[in-house]
């Protein structure tokens, strides 16, 4: 009924393929599972702990955006990638700005 | 059944209340019946309602800005009457709880539903036709956002006869905003018109900025762009960025009022300055997301104007870019005296400096422009020349502000009242006027009076001088902002002063109203059959005006700078074309108007605590958007004959010219 | 009927010049996920703030239980490997394995939500609902809101089996599984935040 379009690679998203979600989640999970068991069997300082929970975190966010969500430097996906930088760059400003403001006023309010 | 609503909540006992009421009641009567008389629902139903198309929409984004500028104003002028009347240590004519609302709305009602919505339609009307483009990247996109806004201004109005408004001041800080301090529906009337039309304007950030991304004409690049659809660009970015943290602390403080919770409350370890914060981490890009358009169309204007090219495009492009960028640090600025101590307070001091530098820079960059060009002195140029003086001002005092010390004694203060008017006043206002004037020719094929328009502009310069510099020398004098009454005689004459500049305004107002009514009277006379009424430079001065539904039978291709003053100087026209071809057009719909309708009556609902309501209202808006979503019928096509008829018809009215 | 859609095609592309329909919603899409991102980001500083503010009641070692979280991140990351071979089913034109796949992250990602209901009703019934303390306010609406997206994205999931089943895959169903794609997939990134920062933060 309806007309069957091949689905062409698109600027939007680019095509994945089984290897690469293959790859993707196999990462996804052992670097979940890292973490987990760094928090769950605690071995290591707490502080280290809290630091590399956070590097995997982080790891495990660029694992997903190259191989689920397929972002890379391909002229394509070129603006996709400067909004997601640019976006990133206002979320650090906004979170960091706005923790140190806090935190300032905390100390200042006497707050116990 | 019908949560907290009942009769009680239309406020028969306020007099001033229910006889505006009434004159608005009177006027909508007046309103509908004519529109029935004359049969034209149907035209307007098929013209207007249910268009997708991006100069319609703009066309009533602004006569809703327009119209809310009226009560905005009305609300500016009984608190500049209360203040006179109360000046002399008696109670004046407004009791507090009523003027609290007064202040309140007049702030959230200029900023949301007056300046925003003059900002996107002109974005609307503008950018498709300056980048050579037929629509917007989504038009039912930004018929939604449309009507969504409207939703949001609804919602303010009909708080004044079903209800109350919120008494926390525009930005609504808690633990006042909060349950325990206003227990009544004003501001979860508040919260949900800002909220609604806040997600239209998310929606229309995305819109522009893949429309000015994606969907440029062929040969025109990113730097040979108009510099007001750069400065849309960046206003758009501003948007995308800016408006999610309203959405967010705006969520925040619904919890806080319907479910209990503890995000800004006194109790239970809620804390009211992260409200603050947030708040302004939004509020700071507002304001730039208000002027930066306004500095578009001033180098629109000026370069026209002054019949040269734009001097220092490239660093103009840059200034904006910069401004775009700082105005994500600066935030704090806003509340210096909350407490975060001298060094964060230093930090947003010095970097509030600093976005005032490529602000000077485009102040130069359009003096230089004008500098040994052939100046015309037409409306939009007087409008130009009162924004250069004014902002300037305006922005002087802006970094006297940023210096904490110097904020810790200004703070809330007449002195910051001053400063805020004078740049949106001076700055922003003027903008859109000046917008107005200039594209008004473009979008409706007739110009507006000239004599009216000058008077009104003259009034508006005057009258703003009168109305607010006093303030300044008020803020010197320790008077504080938002008072009901006082008792300081030395403020007295100062005050009187101010009355007099708000009546100068208001005849400013009434030549603007004059003005369009005894254009559109004598449309005939002030018909422009060129298109190009101003001798234009850029691109939405090639088509006709109005221009078609489609914009250009064929997309201009471009390969400089001011595009059409090239193609003029060359002799290209673009309509002498014989092969037009078919163009592909999204059909009106009503899905828009639907949706929005369902919101309102879901975010009425919201505000009565009527739940049954509230859910159905929304379940209804979700299912229509999934109908519209079967609708495989949402385009069609124009014929290339019926594009030959449009294009040879405006050949002969050009020859005409 | 299929002539008018194929010269829409062709019109379309002719006249953008460099962008087709699908890809432009796509990009719009991708676009309206990081102001998304940004207000996710808003909650996460709000819930950083708020995070010591117990007000007497119980903080975050009382009341995360880490093994039960771990369940939960699974079901979500299995449903977004099950939703990207639904994708890779979609561009071999098989609508059949499409629902399949999808039928199969729906349930995975209803399984992510009934744990979350559940974790919530529990904390409800014990007294630490959101109204007890900012900690808890700021807890619940993070994770919450995050909850309200995964629940959105289920809704959206049901239509789109429903219109693939009858359209099969045109270039408006494969927009629209692409743009969903977009979102689960945006969804889990969310999620690594939420348990991160939440959870494993608020347990070391």
């Amino acid at each position: 009924m309806y007309h069957q379009s091949p689905v062409h690679s698109s600027a939007g998203t680019s095509h994945g393929s089984n290897r690469s979600y293959l790859i993707g989640f196999i990462l996804s999970v052992v670097l979940t599972i890292i973490p987990f068991a760094l928090v769950m069997y605690p071995s290591l300082p707490r502080n280290i702990t809290a630091w590399l929970v956070v590097a995997i975190g982080a790891i495990q966010i660029f694992a997903h955006l190259k191989y689920f969500l397929h972002l890379d430097t391909a002229a394509e996906q070129r603006w996709n990638l400067i909004a997601l930088i640019f976006s990133a760059v206002i979320i650090l400003l906004l979170v960091g700005l706005s923790l140190w403001i806090m935190d300032s006023i905390h100390h200042n309010m006497l707050a116990h | 059944m019908f949560g907290k609503l009942s009769w009680d909540a239309i406020p028969t006992n306020e007099p001033i209340v229910m006889y505006t009421l009434a004159i608005v009641g009177l006027i909508g009567i007046a309103l509908v019946g004519s529109i029935t008389w004359k049969r034209q629902w149907g035209y307007m139903w098929r013209e207007w309602f249910t268009s997708v198309d991006h100069k319609k929409i703009g066309c009533m984004y602004i006569i809703v800005a327009l119209v809310m500028l009226l009560r905005g104003f009305s609300d500016a002028i009984m608190m500049r009457t209360q203040q006179a009347a109360a000046s002399s240590g008696g109670p004046g004519y407004l009791p507090p709880e009523h003027y609290d609302q007064i202040f309140t709305a007049h702030g959230v009602i200029m900023i949301f539903f007056m300046a925003m919505p003059f900002v996107v339609g002109l974005m609307n009307i503008v950018v498709p036709l300056q980048i050579g483009a037929r629509d917007v990247a989504y038009p039912f996109l930004n018929a939604l956002s449309f009507w969504l806004f409207v939703v949001g201004a609804a919602l303010v109005n009909i708080s004044l006869g079903v209800g109350e408004f919120a008494r926390t001041g525009w930005v609504a800080y808690p633990p006042l905003s909060e349950l325990a301090y206003s227990p009544g529906v004003g501001v979860d009337y508040y919260i949900w018109s800002l909220q609604i039309s806040g997600i239209g304007t998310l929606l229309t950030g995305v819109n522009f900025f893949v429309t000015i991304l994606k969907m440029r004409t062929e040969g025109m690049t990113l730097f040979k762009m108009p510099v007001f659809t750069w400065n849309s660009l960046c206003t758009s970015i501003l948007i995308l960025a800016a408006f999610p943290i309203l959405t967010a602390t705006l969520l925040m403080l619904t919890v806080d009022r319907y479910l209990g919770m503890h995000f800004f409350t006194n109790e239970a370890g809620g804390n009211p300055m992260m409200y603050v914060n947030l708040i302004w981490a939004w509020g700071h890009p507002e304001v730039y997301i208000l002027i930066l358009p306004a500095f578009g169309v001033f180098s629109e204007i000026a370069a026209t104007f002054s019949s040269k090219r734009l001097f220092g495009y490239v660093s103009l492009v840059w200034a904006t870019i910069a401004i775009t960028v700082l105005s994500f640090i600066v935030w704090l600025h806003h509340f210096f005296t909350m407490g975060a101590g001298g060094n964060v307070n230093a930090f947003f001091g010095i970097m509030t400096m600093i976005i005032a530098v490529p602000t000077g820079v485009k102040i130069f960059t359009w003096l230089f422009t004008m500098y040994r060009g052939r100046v015309r002195f037409e409306t939009p140029m007087l409008w130009t020349l009162g924004f250069i003086v004014t902002f300037s001002i305006g922005g002087m005092t802006g970094v006297l502000l940023a210096v904490p010390g110097a904020d810790f004694m200004l703070h809330n203060s007449l002195f910051l009242i001053a400063h805020f008017h004078n740049v949106i006043i001076g700055g922003a206002v003027f903008g859109y006027m000046a917008g107005l004037t200039y594209w008004f020719p473009k979008a409706f094929g007739f110009r507006l009076n000239d004599k009216l328009g000058r008077i009104a502009f003259w009034c508006w310069l005057t009258g703003f001088y009168f109305a607010f510099m006093p303030s300044y020398v008020l803020g010197f004098m320790g008077m504080t902002r938002r008072l009901n009454h006082f008792d300081n005689p030395e403020w007295r004459p100062w005050l009187l002063l101010e009355l007099v500049g708000v009546g100068i305004i208001l005849c400013g107002v009434a030549c603007q109203a004059l003005q369009l009514f005894t254009s559109i009277r004598n449309r005939d006379k002030y018909r422009d059959l060129t298109g190009d009424p101003w001798d234009g430079r850029t691109l939405e001065w090639a088509t006709a005006s109005p221009p078609p539904v489609y914009n250009f039978a064929e997309q201009p291709k471009v390969d400089d700078l001011d595009a059409y003053w090239g193609m003029k100087e060359r002799g290209v026209s673009t309509l002498s074309h014989t092969d037009y071809r078919r163009i592909h057009m999204p059909r009106n719909t009503s899905a828009g108007l639907i949706i929005s309708l369902f919101a309102l009556v879901s975010s009425f609902a919201l505000v009565w605590h009527i739940w049954w309501m509230a859910i159905f209202g929304l379940v209804a808006s979700v299912i229509t958007l999934i109908v519209r979503s079967y609708d495989e019928d949402t385009d069609y096509f124009i014929s290339a004959s019926e594009v030959a008829r449009i294009e040879k018809a405006r050949l002969k009215d050009m020859a005409e010219a | 009927m299929t002539n008018t859609i194929l010269e829409k095609d062709i019109a379309h592309t002719h006249e953008q010049g460099h962008e087709d329909a699908g890809s432009l919603r796509i990009f719009g899409f991708w676009i309206y996920l990081m102001t998304d991102c940004i207000l996710f980001a808003t909650l996460f500083a709000g819930y950083a703030v708020l995070r010591d503010s117990v007000a007497g009641g119980p903080s975050t070692v009382d009341i995360f239980e880490l093994p039960y979280v771990l369940t939960e991140t699974m079901l979500l990351l299995f449903s977004s490997i099950t939703y990207g071979y639904a994708m890779l089913a979609m561009n071999r034109n098989e609508p059949k394995y499409v629902i399949r796949w999808l039928g199969l992250t729906f349930l995975l990602g209803l399984g992510f939500i009934g744990m979350e209901i559940n974790e919530f009703h529990h904390l409800i019934q014990e007294g630490y609902g959101p109204d007890r303390s900012a900690f808890l306010t700021g807890f619940f609406t993070l994770v919450g809101t995050h909850g309200a997206h995964v629940a959105t994205g289920l809704i959206w999931m049901a239509v789109l089996m429903v219109q693939v089943r009858s359209s099969g895959i045109t270039d408006s169903t494969s927009t629209r599984l692409s743009c969903l794609s977009l979102f689960w997939h945006f969804l889990d990134v969310v999620w690594i935040c939420v348990f991160t920062v939440v959870y494993l933060l608020g347990v070391v």
